[in-house]
């Protein structure tokens, strides 16, 4: 069992790193993008069977990332 | 989506009082909309108005044959050091950011006054810091907490600094418990410019076109100086404003692009967008130039849609600047913007009718006249309590703590715990994540009294050093303040400089609460004096109220930064101990004559006895100015080795730094305290006293005998207390007893501790 | 000699390179600005230190894209010599002119402090002036100056002698403690096949002036201008 926990920015806080990579992609000629934003992917090998979902939240939200500047999301994979 | 109404609920969320409300009706004639209301709210902040802190400034001197441009002036001071080149520089807080997200509160804090001085039209050189957290020290929640804020404050200002490219050369970190919670971060810059290059801030010249430059505008910190003029509550972590993120990539760009329009000479002013951002930048431009100034905002980049006006005029995001251009040369904008990829764009003009008039969507959505929204925030003088200090208790409070048995035998420790006192023990772990070398500078690096930077453009090397002792301005604001002053001045005289001028960060409580305010006055009060007396004056600099924990307010801490000229490299003196065979002398007195000898508001008393207490030690300015003037004659004449002052810890402390701060490690032998008063003193209060005005300098053998001359003719008492050894062990004889110290020991409290606890 | 200093935005240690060059006799320095796409008329290429492109995404990422590393890599094709600091040595490994990669340091702190380095090879124009295992005393400044390359790479790179410096303590031996940032074998620099390109985390450039504490990073600089 793995958890993959994604963090990423808030969507209203500034990404530099996102914004830096964008205006690189758009002069290698990809055009028309969007945004770009830049998290990160933590995996997490658990036990079988033993997912605290509730514990997992409070783990990503107090430690795995910063509530003030990022959100996250996980989903649990075989 | 309409606007709120403004109903009394939203005035007052907005941080306005009733009078206040009255006075913008009588300004506009009519009722404010929503989005003027915010702009008020911003501008009448303490944050952008000083509304209760204003009338006290005043008492600062401003003015002096080598100020160029005057504190409040513009965004800072500027300051003659000759052969036509001039210095700009300022402190600035970002105390309650960084309580919330310390990462990005401190490095938007480094963003935000290097902004302050490329807009003077100055290269910034380099940044120094004063940085204060709750104690680190055990393994409780709160001192987690207080680990968590000190690193990410450190990897913050690293984070910028590093990448910006300008040297973070030096600083303080001081923790105590009154700053849990509340951490404060002072950075400070500084910047060079020829005195020709000196940019105004004023929207001069009718007609001229209005250029937005740098970022485009986000929701980030929506009102964050209306936050920043507010106590930290428990609600106010839920409720906090989207928080700013820095981007020194950016800030790198915008500085070069600025100085490159600036030298282009197509600028006819230029502001930066710090606190309440477009709104400030906007009616304070108008207001300098005594002009109007109109902006479209549908003009403005935006990082987000469906912006508001309300949104987009509060908004906090960082790296912005306005740009008034003279007219018939907006291309140079755009070509040097493009070079730089830049977002810009020609978002208005300057009028001639005294407004800040804003536009959105067709309407005009703000039209207030600047110079009285700018410049006429109602000023308070609050009501400060009386005087209450009363330190009848404390000599016998000293005596039993001197008297105790176990008195003697605390020498030995107690030199130790104050070393690894993370106030006094080295701030290697702090400095080394700071690019100090950049820029071919540093040529004294950080840990010595003061740091000296060679100013390679201008080849002219300045000292900087902040300081300020928060024990003694809680026990007394008025005599810390004159201390923080006065010995910001004698880091500078130890490393060879005359001081220049001086910039300061007024940390304190809510002004609201008498008390507090009671510390704001005596500190500015006494401060202004010792200002005075030094011949620094004031360049501009920032206060920051209610820094306030859910618990209490923090120690009144007026934290001064001075920077100095040293006139020949051959003067540059460090605190480090050169070569064994040189002589110590203390230069100043071995105890005060006073009642407290010098152990009140003392770093013995806090650390090992926990107590914050007694009257600070008295300074006496003739005898300071006459020890500075000594230090800097003794330089140039080259007989000083190290000059290292005595400040928290007193002489023990003084000189087991200068053994440690050479490398490898010097031993020191001080065997000759003079028995008359290690006789009838406590050997404790010999070592750890922290009486005013002294400074412990090594000279060569074949020295001694002129420079004790010399110090007898500038009438400075002076006393021969031993030799730099090259032994590993610090010994010191005070009364009967030689204590004895292996260099190991010491070293591993003063070297290791903050790694330590900071690594785990 | 006429140097070429690149600037890309974000360098920050372009100013102190050309500093450093005009302190030698005989030699000139020049900014070059990223989007040129040529190095005529320059002797020698430093590719300087600081934060191109804020180094987002990945050190040195973005910076290879830009024009002037065509013309470097056509530069060093010709067997002139390109020195590589920090940053520098970054971007140097991301365009592949130099094998491995740089990943953040052990203790995952930026680091700004004097470290030693031990001449490895002398087999390159920016080290021919230096003694054989001459321990120099320099400045590091990096957050990611943590070299990694896989076994076949340093067997390679050792075979070939293409490791050009190494940390070490002040008298020259490779501990653990005097690696400051956990690189792999404890490189500190290495250079290409030809040995005309090299990279190194250290600031020579910072160690060029005795006002600042040392003069080692020198012999760098004088190797180049004597060949």
């Amino acid at each position: 069992m793995k958890a993959v926990v994604t963090v990423t920015p808030k969507k209203s806080v500034l990404d530099p790193q996102g914004a830096a990579v964008a205006q690189a992609l758009a002069h290698h000629g990809l055009e028309n993008i969007g945004k770009v934003r830049i998290g990160k992917s933590i995996e997490i090998e658990l036990p079988a069977g033993t997912i605290d979902e509730a514990r997992l939240h409070q783990l990503c939200r107090d430690f795995l990332s910063n509530p003030v500047i990022e959100d996250y999301t996980f989903e649990i994979v075989a | 989506m309409p606007d709120p109404a403004i109903t009394p609920e939203v005035i007052a969320k907005h941080g306005i009082t009733p009078e206040e409300y009255a006075r913008i009706q009588q300004i506009l004639g009519r009722d404010p909309n929503f989005t003027e209301l915010g702009v008020f709210s911003v501008m009448w902040s303490e944050h952008c108005s000083y509304k209760n802190s204003k009338l006290e400034l005043k008492k600062f001197p401003t003015t002096g044959p080598r100020v160029l441009v005057k504190a409040g002036e513009e965004n800072a001071g500027v300051i003659d050091i000759g052969d036509g080149w001039a210095i700009a520089f300022k402190m600035e807080s970002h105390n309650h950011p960084s309580a919330v997200e310390p990462f990005q509160g401190a490095a938007t804090g480094v963003g935000g006054i290097i902004r302050d001085i490329f807009t003077m039209g100055a290269r910034p050189v380099f940044s120094l810091n004063s940085l204060r957290f709750g104690p680190i020290t055990d393994d409780s929640a709160e001192a987690r907490t207080n680990r968590r804020l000190f690193a990410g404050v450190v990897a913050g200002i690293s984070h910028y600094g590093n990448c910006i490219g300008i040297p973070t050369i030096g600083g303080e970190v001081y923790f105590d418990e009154s700053y849990a919670g509340n951490p404060l971060v002072n950075v400070l810059n500084l910047g060079i410019l020829r005195h020709d290059q000196i940019a105004r801030g004023g929207a001069v010249g009718i007609g001229n076109p209005v250029f937005y430059v740098g970022a485009e505008t986000g929701r980030d910190g929506l009102a964050g100086a209306a936050f920043a003029s507010r106590e930290l509550t428990e609600e106010s972590k839920e409720d906090r404003p989207a928080v700013q993120v820095g981007d020194p990539f950016r800030e790198k760009l915008l500085l070069e692009a600025c100085l490159e329009l600036l030298a282009s000479g197509c600028v006819a002013g230029i502001q930066d967008m710090g606190a309440a951002g477009l709104t400030c930048s906007t009616c304070e431009t108008a207001s300098r130039g005594g002009t109007g100034v109109e902006i479209e905002l549908d003009l403005v980049p935006k990082r987000e849609d469906g912006m508001t006006p309300y949104e987009i005029l509060l908004s906090e995001s960082q790296e912005r600047m306005l740009v008034i251009v003279k007219k018939g040369q907006e291309q140079t904008v755009r070509d040097i913007f493009e070079k730089w990829d830049l977002p810009y764009a020609l978002v208005g003009e300057v009028k001639d009718d005294g407004m800040m008039r804003v536009r959105h969507g067709g309407q005009t959505v703000v039209e207030i006249p600047a110079r009285q929204l700018a410049d006429e925030a109602p000023l308070y003088a609050r009501e400060a309590a009386e005087k209450t200090a009363d330190f009848a208790d404390f000599a016998e409070e000293l005596s039993k703590i001197l008297s105790a048995p176990s008195a003697s035998s605390a020498v030995q420790k107690s030199l130790v715990a104050l070393l690894a006192d993370p106030s006094i023990a080295s701030k290697r772990w702090v400095w080394r994540q700071y690019d100090h070398m950049v820029r071919l500078g540093a040529a004294v690096l950080p840990g010595s009294d003061a740091a000296v930077f060679h100013v390679r453009e201008a080849d002219k090397f300045l000292a900087a050093s902040a300081d300020c002792n928060a024990i003694y301005c809680r026990q007394d604001p008025r005599e810390g303040a004159r201390i923080a002053v006065a010995e910001c001045c004698r880091n500078l005289a130890c490393s060879g400089a005359t001081p220049l001028a001086l910039t300061d960060n007024l940390n304190f409580g809510n002004p609201h609460k008498p008390e507090n305010f009671l510390q704001l006055r005596e500190a500015v009060e006494g401060m202004a004096e010792a200002c005075r007396v030094f011949d620094t004056p004031v360049t501009g600099g920032n206060v920051s109220l209610y820094n306030e924990s859910p618990v209490a307010a923090i120690d009144p801490t007026p934290t001064v930064a001075v920077v100095g000229l040293i006139a020949d490299p051959a003067h540059i003196t460090t605190s480090a101990f050169k070569q064994a065979g040189d002589v110590i002398i203390l230069l100043g007195d071995l105890v005060e004559n006073t009642p407290a000898q010098g152990m009140g508001a003392s770093h013995y008393l806090k650390v090992l006895h926990g107590r914050k207490a007694g009257s600070p030690p008295a300074l006496d300015y003739d005898r300071e100015l006459a020890l500075h003037n000594a230090l800097r004659a003794l330089i140039a004449a080259g007989l000083v080795r190290s000059a290292h002052d005595c400040s928290e810890g007193g002489l023990a402390v003084a000189v087991a730094e200068s053994c440690l701060a050479a490398t490898p490690a010097l031993g020191a032998s001080i065997s000759h305290l003079p028995s008359s008063s290690s006789g009838t003193t406590s050997p404790l209060v010999t070592l750890f006293n922290e009486s005013q005005s002294r400074v412990v300098i090594s000279v060569r053998p074949e020295n001694l005998d002129a420079t004790l001359f010399q110090l007898q003719q500038l009438g400075v008492p002076a006393t021969r207390l031993g030799e730099v050894t090259s032994g590993d062990t610090l010994e010191i004889s005070a009364g009967p007893e030689t204590y004895r110290w292996p260099l190991a020991d010491l070293h591993r409290a003063w070297a290791d501790t903050i790694g330590t606890l900071m690594e785990g | 000699m006429r140097f070429a200093v690149l600037q890309f935005p974000g360098s920050n240690c372009d100013q102190d390179a050309v500093a450093a060059v005009r302190s030698f006799p005989g030699a000139s320095a020049d900014l070059v600005w990223h989007k040129t796409n040529s190095l005529a008329g320059f002797d020698a290429v430093i590719v300087p230190g600081g934060f191109s492109y804020g180094d987002y995404l990945r050190c040195g990422a973005i910076a290879q894209f830009s024009p002037i590393l065509a013309a470097v890599k056509e530069f060093a094709a010709q067997g002139g010599p390109v020195l590589g600091i920090c940053n520098g040595f970054q971007i140097l490994c991301e365009s592949g002119l130099l094998p491995g990669a740089l990943v953040r340091n052990r203790d995952l702190h930026f680091l700004c402090e004097h470290i030693h380095l031990r001449v490895e090879t002398t087999a390159t124009p920016f080290t021919k002036n230096a003694r054989p295992g001459q321990v120099l005393r320099i400045p590091i400044a990096h957050g990611e100056g943590n070299y990694v390359c896989d076994d076949a790479t340093l067997a390679e790179l050792e075979n070939n002698g293409q490791i050009a410096f190494r940390y070490t303590d002040a008298t020259g031996a490779t501990t653990e403690a005097a690696n400051p940032n956990g690189s792999r074998a404890h490189i500190a620099g290495i250079r290409n096949a030809a040995g005309n390109v090299l990279g190194l985390m250290p600031h020579p450039e910072r160690a060029c002036d005795a006002l600042l504490g040392s003069t080692d990073g020198r012999v760098l600089f004088e190797s180049i201008l004597s060949s």
